[in-house]
């Protein structure tokens, strides 16, 4: 509507150019872990850009969103050991390294129980879908702590990530533009979503669910459409998450994760798709940095998001791009 | 059968415990319509401070004053500070800020009290345990706790049905302003409804320090159990805290207990052993769920939010 040349196209393609030159700029600075920090800022970026789905359209506070996070990461760690072992699971289906099999699968398994736990927490609003969704991440968390088949408390251990024809997944700098495309990717599609009649009903139960009920529209269906797409979302980055690090745990799937998300999303902007990008790289760089200087940075970045919270509503993308809501 | 009793008052001791959370957490929910996260925080600085001031004074009851005193103190601050600029603010800010209070005070046990799980000794004059039937011995220990447990809920009841203070609370809860030109000072009876709510978090927290460790992020798993408490009760109703407490300590416990056995009567030993296990964890969100599914809004909705 204002053209192209807004001040938020052009941070978004800053940041994009910034992303895509990454791996070529930390080489000529000599510092090649920024590849993999970076990596990790791109798949927490899929993450909080699915939650903020949710949260920042939707109206639905999630607090569960690491359950996704890890039933992704979970699927590849399974599917590798049964793999790895030989030993089918369940008695009839082998296991795989293969990414055209195993992601798939793994992101499907996320939205799957997204739609089972959707279908109960959207019968709750406000306070109580906030703690049901906590409830129940925390449920699979204690279910995987449990299972000692695979690795109960300590988690898995993957020795290589998974195979693709034609990509080495196993090159940090192929798996970070892979990682990168994926981002792109589900953004593109993100937007096309909230911006379709889909979108508009999303966003109008999220305004006033009675009226969207009373033109006729089943506006929880909708909603817990959304809630599996999401799920999706997660699923997608603990797939990646989990052949990043060549490790599952359930730390993965802790409600610490859940919360950090939320934080990214809130710091980066509600609402705006491109900001819970930004806010999973300021996230992750503040820790890093922070982390550099004392072992207890938390008990900086605890007071620091209360300031934030209850000075700063709008988020970084929306204190640089101006506004909010109308990406 | 024995065993049966010995856990079911083992169930009763967690679901005391989880009353007294949820007692305080409900009414900040119910009443001031605000989520607060960091509820578990004061649970742990009880036990911390409480451990702390019981270990070098040598006196337990001096440790539970010092631990409800410290909890009632830090929640006013807090509210004073930080929760009462967002009563009138979105959920999603709540849960952010309080998360945020909660990285600050785990941490920050952390720094005071190192990463090493503290121990708390049970005085030795609730050590041992007596004879409740022939053959079923039982720690005092746990019998006190259960007494303060059922003694907190008769003073809650009375406090609120029965008292001019308590009919300000459940007024103020129904309509601020009102409350408000009939000249009570609802900004100080908020704070004191969340104290209150902080200092049952911390007797929580203290009397579970001889039970289990006391450790930083202590807090995060009581809370959990808490909400399920909380959505199986209906929020902003402490009937439906001390019913949802019980069955969801009572659930917890019997399942850890006789879920194996079940198990183990149609499945192989080990298989049998680490499914138990895992269903007997899930055992209380199955049965959040079926709540859910037959009541969305708890057992006992609250009348007055």
């Amino acid at each position: 509507m204002n053209g192209i040349f807004t001040r938020k196209t052009a941070i978004v393609a800053a940041v994009g150019l910034l992303f895509a030159l990454l791996p070529p700029l930390a080489a000529a600075l000599g510092q090649e872990y920024l590849v993999s920090l970076f990596t990790r800022i791109v798949i927490y970026a899929i993450a909080a850009v699915s939650l903020d789905l949710l949260i920042g359209y939707a109206g639905l506070i999630s607090l569960g969103h690491a359950a996704f996070v890890g039933l992704g990461a979970y699927a590849v760690g399974i599917l590798y050991q049964h793999s790895f072992q030989d030993l089918p699971l369940f008695g009839i289906f082998p296991g795989s390294e293969n990414a055209l099999v195993v992601w798939p699968l793994a992101v499907l398994a996320a939205a799957v129980f997204a739609l089972v736990i959707g279908s109960l927490c959207l019968r709750t609003s406000g306070m109580h879908f906030i703690m049901i969704t906590l409830a129940f991440a925390q449920m699979l968390y204690y279910l995987f702590v449990g299972l000692e088949a695979y690795g109960g408390d300590d988690g898995l251990s993957l020795s290589s990530r998974n195979t693709l024809p034609l990509l080495d997944l196993g090159g940090d700098n192929q798996f970070y533009y892979l990682c990168l495309f994926l981002l792109a990717a589900y953004l593109l599609f993100a937007h096309r979503l909230v911006h379709s009649r889909f979108g508009l009903v999303i966003r109008g139960a999220s305004s006033n669910n009675r009226r969207i009920q009373a033109i006729g529209i089943h506006s929880t269906r909708y909603r817990l459409v959304l809630f599996a797409i999401a799920g999706a979302g997660g699923g997608l980055a603990g797939v990646l998450l989990a052949n990043h690090s060549e490790f599952v745990s359930p730390g993965l799937l802790n409600w610490t994760l859940s919360g950090e998300l939320m934080v990214m999303v809130l710091l980066g902007g509600l609402g705006t798709l491109f900001g819970p990008v930004l806010g999973a790289a300021i996230f992750l760089l503040l820790e890093e940095v922070l982390a550099m200087y004392t072992e207890h940075w938390m008990v900086y970045l605890g007071p620091f998001l209360v300031i934030v919270v209850i000075f700063a509503k709008h988020g970084l993308f929306g204190l640089l791009a101006g506004s909010r809501n109308n990406d | 059968m024995l065993l049966v009793i010995e856990q079911l008052l083992n169930g009763l001791q967690l679901g005391i415990t989880l009353f007294l959370m949820s007692a305080g957490l409900t009414l900040v929910f119910g009443i001031m319509q605000v989520i607060n996260l960091a509820h578990g925080s004061f649970y742990m600085i009880g036990a911390y401070v409480g451990a702390t001031v019981a270990a070098r004074s040598g006196s337990f009851l001096l440790g539970i004053a010092a631990a409800l005193s410290a909890a009632a103190v830090a929640g006013m601050v807090v509210e004073v500070i930080v929760l009462r600029r967002l009563y009138r603010r979105e959920h999603l800010d709540q849960v952010l800020a309080t998360f945020g209070l909660i990285l600050f005070f785990n941490e920050l046990t952390r720094i005071i009290w190192g990463r090493q799980p503290l121990m708390m000794d049970v005085p030795a004059w609730l050590g041992g345990s007596i004879e409740l039937l022939p053959g079923l011995p039982y720690p005092i220990y746990r019998l006190a706790v259960i007494a303060v447990g059922i003694a907190v809920a008769v003073g809650l009841w009375l406090l609120f049905s029965r008292t001019r203070v308590g009919m300000q609370i459940r007024a103020g809860a129904a309509n601020r302003e009102m409350i408000a030109a009939l000249g009570v000072n609802i900004r100080l009876l908020y704070t004191l409804v969340f104290g209150l709510g902080t200092l049952l978090a911390g007797l929580a927290g203290v009397m579970a320090g001889p039970i289990l460790a006391v450790e930083s992020g202590m807090g995060e798993s009581i809370l959990i159990l808490t909400f399920v408490v909380i959505v199986i009760g209906g929020i902003g109703s402490v009937r439906g805290a001390v019913v949802g407490a019980l069955l969801v300590g009572l659930v917890d416990t019997l399942g850890r207990a006789f879920l194996p056995a079940m198990f183990r009567l149609f499945l192989e030993g080990a298989a049998a052993d680490s499914i138990a296990a895992s269903v007997a964890s899930m055992a209380i969100y199955i049965l959040m769920a079926g709540i859910l599914v037959w009541r969305p809004r708890g057992l006992y909705p609250a009348h007055w939010s």
